[in-house]
């Protein structure tokens, strides 16, 4: 766990030298007073039917770190995640109250186009879901139907590069994305969500239905990533949110945002006796 | 290990009761299998009467007969039947080229495809990818009425309204001269009639195209329409071929609403507004029992029924590699 812990205090580091000529004192907050906020969330509730999923969420996912929201099974985190990029429009009956700010602007407004806020904010699944393509194709769709399709060779490389993929394919492009491993399908998933150069990557548990190896290569390759892009990680597993996160959010049970702070306190020193508890394995 | 334990485990597993259970298991598979063995013995015996009728057609004397011994004559040739142009058997010099009911049979399913591929598609995509709920449950029991409807009501409705108050209104005014009984209608109610088949079969692939791959393409800014034809169209379109096939082979075997709306004038035309027979309406009208039994005109019956059998097995067939095929590419 010490390792770990280091880890954790390098990327700090990392982030806070990078940010130094950004405005000291852009954002406010609290927790947030040196960090430019990606994403904030206000009074965000979403009701499905008749069952409120997430109640009065206040967040701000700051840019450039990965954000972990963790939490039981139920508690919201994945639907809180879908809000960002307004996948839960696509859930018949799903219902959103409250504000969710990209750069300060509520991205509910009725002027927001839904499909230009995904192609700034992308998004990789639980399940790998490669496109029945070849892996080329697979990387070049998101940059093909926005328009991206100069040099599409060179991007498809660069994600490819960039999601840890390109020694293992170079030579089989043009074979199918559904012949690789699972490991190597979620990576392709990545790769496609990189690719267009979104700002913000929202991961829903990517790693869940992976085996520890190829678990591994995504949480180095997420710690890559949070060099170029927002990144805010939905798990189900602690311990990837203590390695792998620079501020992590709490959910329980009845859609709460019960604590959200950096990794390191929320882990070791959280403030909320449910949260310790959740966190040490007395319940959830 | 006691013996007493071994023989008690012994006396459960190949004991009465055991038994019992597997005799009763032997009955239930057999009774199964007699039932599906019922189809495959009719398609049989169906494809048996047609080639032992159809050989007296061409050489006087039933299959079972010629083999039998008796003497064969020869009444019409293949080569005359599969390429001759005039069919014509009630005329003083009668002739059995069946090109004229082909081409009938030929012009009425494109016509009908061009109806029920593009309407029966879109509706499938808009079912499967943008109803809502409540849409949906409106329109899928609307297309299984139409899908139930009987095809002698179509064919009426042919004569009694897309003929008079659509067909003729319009085209005549266009300068084409359109009789009552003409290809037009037919190739429209088979049209109209087999966008259910191609709605339903391919909605049933679209909607099993798994949602994963659906939100992949959301989630890299893919609009609906651009989901629906890049994404879920390849991944459905074996099934979405399939449906093509099977409506195409609907309009082949299609009778009673033929028979009403386009006719009985067996002629070799691409001409959509005049009156044309296909295989169908013939054998409708031989069936009527115009001729004797034995009689050439009478065989003719089971020679164009065997083809008409021919090709929608072969249209079967190539549904069946369809499905083969664009499946390996796509799972």
């Amino acid at each position: 766990m010490s390792e770990k812990t280091v880890e954790i205090d390098v990327e700090n580091e990392r982030g806070e030298t990078q940010e130094q000529d950004e405005t000291r004192d852009g954002a406010g907050g609290n927790e947030t007073t040196r960090e430019e906020v990606a994403v904030e969330t206000r009074n965000l509730n979403v009701w499905y039917g008749e069952d409120r999923a997430i109640r009065d969420i206040n967040m701000k996912v700051p840019e450039k770190k990965v954000t972990a929201l963790i939490g039981p099974s139920g508690c919201g985190k994945s639907t809180f995640l879908r809000c960002i990029n307004r996948m839960n429009d696509q859930i018949d009956g799903a219902r959103v109250e409250g504000e969710v700010l990209f750069h300060g602007k509520n991205v509910y407004d009725d002027d927001v186009d839904p499909v230009a806020l995904r192609r700034r904010i992308g998004m990789v699944f639980q399940k790998p879901n490669p496109f029945p393509k070849s892996i080329r194709d697979n990387v070049a769709y998101g940059l093909k139907i926005q328009g991206k399709t100069d040099s599409l060779d060179e991007r498809v490389e660069t994600a490819l590069r960039q999601a840890a993929l390109w020694d293992e394919v170079s030579d089989q492009l043009d074979g199918s994305g559904l012949d690789l491993s699972g490991g190597q399908q979620q990576r392709l998933c990545i790769a496609r969500a990189i690719a267009p150069d979104p700002e913000v990557i929202l991961m829903d548990e990517p790693a869940s239905a992976l085996d520890p190896v190829a678990t591994s290569k995504i949480e180095d390759l997420i710690d890559d990533l949070s060099r170029d892009y927002t990144v805010v990680i939905v798990t189900h597993n602690m311990q990837q949110a203590a390695r792998i996160s620079d501020k992590t959010a709490v959910f329980l049970t009845g859609g709460e945002l019960v604590e959200f702070g950096d990794t390191e306190k929320i882990f070791e020193n959280p403030e909320s006796q449910k949260v310790e508890d959740y966190i040490t394995g007395k319940f959830g | 290990m006691s013996t007493g334990k071994k023989d008690e485990t012994e006396a459960a597993l190949t004991g009465e009761v055991a038994r019992g259970d597997r005799r009763k298991q032997y009955v239930v598979t057999r009774v199964l299998q007699g039932c599906a063995a019922v189809t495959i013995a009719t398609t049989l015996a169906i494809f048996a009467v047609l080639i032992d009728n159809a050989f007296s057609f061409f050489y006087g004397q039933r299959l079972h007969e010629a083999i039998l011994g008796a003497t064969l004559e020869s009444r019409v040739g293949v080569v005359e039947f599969l390429t001759g142009t005039r069919w014509a058997p009630y005329h003083a010099f009668p002739d059995y080229g069946v090109l004229p009911l082909l081409n009938g049979t030929l012009l009425i399913t494109v016509g009908a495809a061009f109806i029920s591929i593009p309407i029966g598609t879109a509706t499938a995509i808009y079912l499967s990818e943008y109803a809502s709920e409540r849409v949906r449950g409106v329109l899928k029991p609307t297309l299984e009425v139409l899908a139930g409807i009987p095809t002698i009501v179509y064919g009426f409705f042919a004569i009694s309204f897309i003929t008079p108050v659509f067909i003729r209104p319009v085209f005549e005014t266009l300068g084409f001269s359109v009789s009552f009984y003409n290809a037009f209608a037919g190739m429209v109610v088979v049209g109209i009639m087999t966008i259910p088949m191609v709605s339903s079969i391919s909605e049933d692939a679209m909607s099993a195209v798994p949602d994963d791959l659906r939100n992949a393409a959301y989630g890299l800014g893919a609009t609906k329409q651009e989901v629906s034809t890049q994404v879920v169209l390849p991944a459905s379109i074996s099934g979405i071929l399939a449906s093509y096939i099977l409506a195409v082979s609907r309009a082949i075997g299609e009778t009673m609403a033929v028979t009403l709306a386009a006719g009985h004038r067996s002629q070799m035309t691409l001409n959509p507004f005049v009156e044309i027979q296909t295989m169908t309406a013939y054998m409708v009208q031989m069936a009527r029992g115009e001729a004797a039994m034995g009689t050439v005109e009478y065989q003719s019956l089971f020679a164009v029924g065997l083809l008409l059998f021919v090709i929608t097995l072969s249209m079967n067939l190539l549904n069946d590699w369809v499905k083969r095929r664009y499946r390996e590419v796509y799972r």
